[in-house]
């Protein structure tokens, strides 16, 4: 009964041995490449994907025409947070560049970057800032147009988790510090940023995650975002969206610094300087210029002044500095815990 | 196990048109106008466009194979371990053999997450094995292998629960004939016991392919999102998808989504294999029994 098809599962266990086999011969050969380019691995943060591409482009180019030796960066992005425990858990990263700064901290106090890492650039590591502004529907139909106003009436929010994504810290922030800017106290603070999270039916856990919420799926009237981020997700909507610019927001810092256990065990450190020592040249604030972001320097560079208006910012110290943050806000059981019950409330 | 699908043919009887309909109007909603909608817009920009995004992109590319090479290393894997594990079980009683069973189903019941949150702990930095592997220099977590590792895990269950029901239904009897007759562990397997499952084999080994070319959530924790190194096919729709680049990430879902259809061919062809093989060998029983007996009365 089964001698006629002898031959047939012969084949047969070929044909599920042999992508095995292929397979094998294939990672041996992609692994034993012994004297590979230089190479960089940059941890990053969701809205610097595009930003990223470029410089790298641009720093493979200058690395290799100053050093003589090609340089591939490879880029990983997710949320901030997310990224920062990759890097704790063992993701080889040579530099991060995140969101925020208790993400860097928090690399550092696991030992992989030296604690005096914020002194090493300038701007106390931050080459270029952003800032939080609002993403509304065409027309603004709530007519939102500044903080108060999104209390108002049904508007609701879209805004990622302050839990995982550093934009979702910055959105919080953002909101409470408002609240402090216009003389009100610490409790106004509080029930305005309850009253937001309530207005809040999604929390995405990254920011292009809560992008997609907002301008995809087509939920909530106001998506507070990083305004780098803003534009791309306008650009993207081809006139259904519009952004709106607060009177005032919060200074968007995302700090950059070099893993030191990386680079001394993979023998990168010069490579892994230059790149981030790149980010303050005026080729590369030029780049960061283009996304959206607004560099570090005292002349703007050219094409800031039209495309990005000025914002009366407050930074992170104004609302107590991120250890405070990270302790009473943000920490299991901290404000944010107390005053979002999801779904419960409604 | 071979029975006709009777149920289905007595509801069209009786004339209860709405629940087909109903079937039929879920299965589209849910399956077919998605996946439709993948095909469409991979393809909006003409098949040269579709395949520029695919072939121009080294990112891409590079994730193409790595699915490619990824999930066929866990399928391998899965196979051997669900013959072992299938034979052993069907084959001998021990204590803590339910048990075991049970524990073949477990990834299908946790979240793969949650599977991948415990291959870091296992074999992340500050995890269990963290120190020995950095001091050897083997990276797992983020990395080809904490791939395969995920890959592995979510799709373990498929091939030992195709081929377990199938070694119970046989028997040993013709191992042991084999056995008597002189034929050593080799040649019982390959020629009694595998020509036995092979189809339910083949079955578990498509069925563990499609998955591990599609999962995401394992795959994702452990993989570090490194473009053009641990992105597979599903972690690098969903990153293209984020970069506002929806052509490139629904042609990816395309090829995604074409394997498959490939898959579902081929899994009814082998579907239709096992059931022609159960009812041969339930023939065989019955002609061998018919013989049997005449040889008795003799």
């Amino acid at each position: 009964m089964t001698k006629r098809r002898r031959g047939g599962w012969k084949d047969l266990v070929l044909a599920a041995v042999g992508p095995f086999l292929v397979a094998l011969a294939g990672c041996g050969a992609g692994s034993s490449t012994g004297d590979a380019p230089l190479q960089l691995l940059n941890v990053s943060y969701d809205p610097t994907r595009e930003l990223y591409r470029d410089i790298n482009a641009a720093f493979a180019e200058r690395y290799a025409a100053e050093h003589g030796r090609p340089i591939t960066i490879r880029q990983s992005h997710a949320a901030s947070g997310s990224q920062a425990r990759a890097v704790i858990d063992g993701l080889e990263a040579d530099v991060v560049t995140l969101a925020v700064w208790p993400d860097v901290d928090a690399v550092a106090r696991a030992g992989l970057v030296h604690p005096d890492w914020e002194r090493r650039y300038d701007n106390r590591s931050v080459p270029y800032h952003s800032v939080v502004v609002f993403v509304v529907r065409k027309d603004n139909p709530k007519n939102v147009r500044d903080w108060p106003d999104l209390l108002r009436g049904d508007v609701s929010i879209v805004t990622p988790s302050p839990k995982t994504s550093g934009n979702g810290k910055y959105s919080f922030l953002a909101a409470w510090g408002s609240v402090l800017k216009a003389g009100g106290s610490a409790d106004d603070a509080r029930r305005f940023v309850a009253e937001l999270y309530r207005r809040t039916p999604v929390l995405d856990t990254g920011a292009r995650g809560a992008t997609a919420t907002f301008s995809q799926k087509g939920i909530g009237d106001v998506h507070l975002t990083f305004e780098s981020e803003a534009h791309l997700e306008v650009a993207e909507a081809r006139g259904n969206l519009e952004i709106v610019y607060p009177s005032c927001s919060i200074r968007v810092d995302p700090p950059v610094a070099v893993v030191d256990r990386t680079v001394d065990q993979r023998g990168t450190r010069h490579a892994a300087e230059a790149y981030l020592g790149f980010l303050y040249t005026p080729e590369a604030r030029a780049i960061i210029t283009r996304h959206h972001f607004r560099p570090w320097g005292d002349s703007p560079s050219s094409g800031t002044a039209e495309a990005l208006p000025a914002i009366d910012t407050f930074d992170v110290e104004f609302v107590g500095g991120w250890q405070h943050a990270t302790t009473a806000f943000f920490a299991e059981g901290g404000e944010f815990d107390a005053m979002y019950q999801p779904t419960a409330a409604n | 196990m071979s029975r006709p699908a009777s149920p289905i043919t007595a509801t069209t009887r009786s004339g209860n048109v709405a629940l087909v309909a109903a079937a039929w109007g879920i299965v589209g909603v849910l399956v077919v106008v998605p996946l439709a909608s993948v095909f469409l817009e991979a393809f909006s920009g003409g098949f040269g466009a579709w395949w520029a995004t695919l072939a121009h992109d080294a990112d891409t590319r590079h994730a193409i194979w790595l699915s490619l090479t990824v999930a066929p290393v866990a399928v391998a894997f899965n196979t051997v371990f669900g013959i072992a594990a299938a034979w052993l079980v069907a084959r001998f009683r021990f204590p803590g053999r339910s048990l075991l069973v049970a524990l073949f189903d477990l990834p299908f019941s946790v979240s793969p997450v949650v599977a991948g949150l415990a291959l870091v702990l296992i074999f992340g930095r500050q995890g269990l094995l963290g120190p020995t592997l950095a001091a050897l220099g083997w990276k797992v977590i983020f990395s080809w292998p904490g791939l395969v590792l995920a890959t592995t895990f979510v799709t373990l269950p498929l091939v030992v629960r195709e081929v377990l029901p199938v070694m119970e239904s046989i028997g040993p009897e013709e191992e042991m004939a084999a056995v008597s007759l002189g034929a050593n562990g080799w040649q019982v397997f390959t020629r009694v016991t595998l020509p036995n499952i092979r189809w339910a084999l083949l079955h578990g080994v498509v069925l563990a392919n499609a998955r591990a070319l599609g999962e995401f959530g394992a795959v994702s924790v452990v993989s570090g999102h490194i473009a053009g190194v641990t992105d597979t096919m599903p972690l690098r729709v969903e990153k293209l998808f984020q970069e506002y680049r929806q052509p490139a990430s629904m042609a990816v879902a395309s090829v995604l989504a074409g394997l498959a259809l490939v898959t579902l061919v081929a899994k009814y062809v082998i579907e239709r294999r096992v059931e022609a093989e159960a009812r041969e060998r339930q023939a065989a029983r019955a002609a061998d029994g018919t013989a049997a007996e005449g040889a008795g009365q003799r």
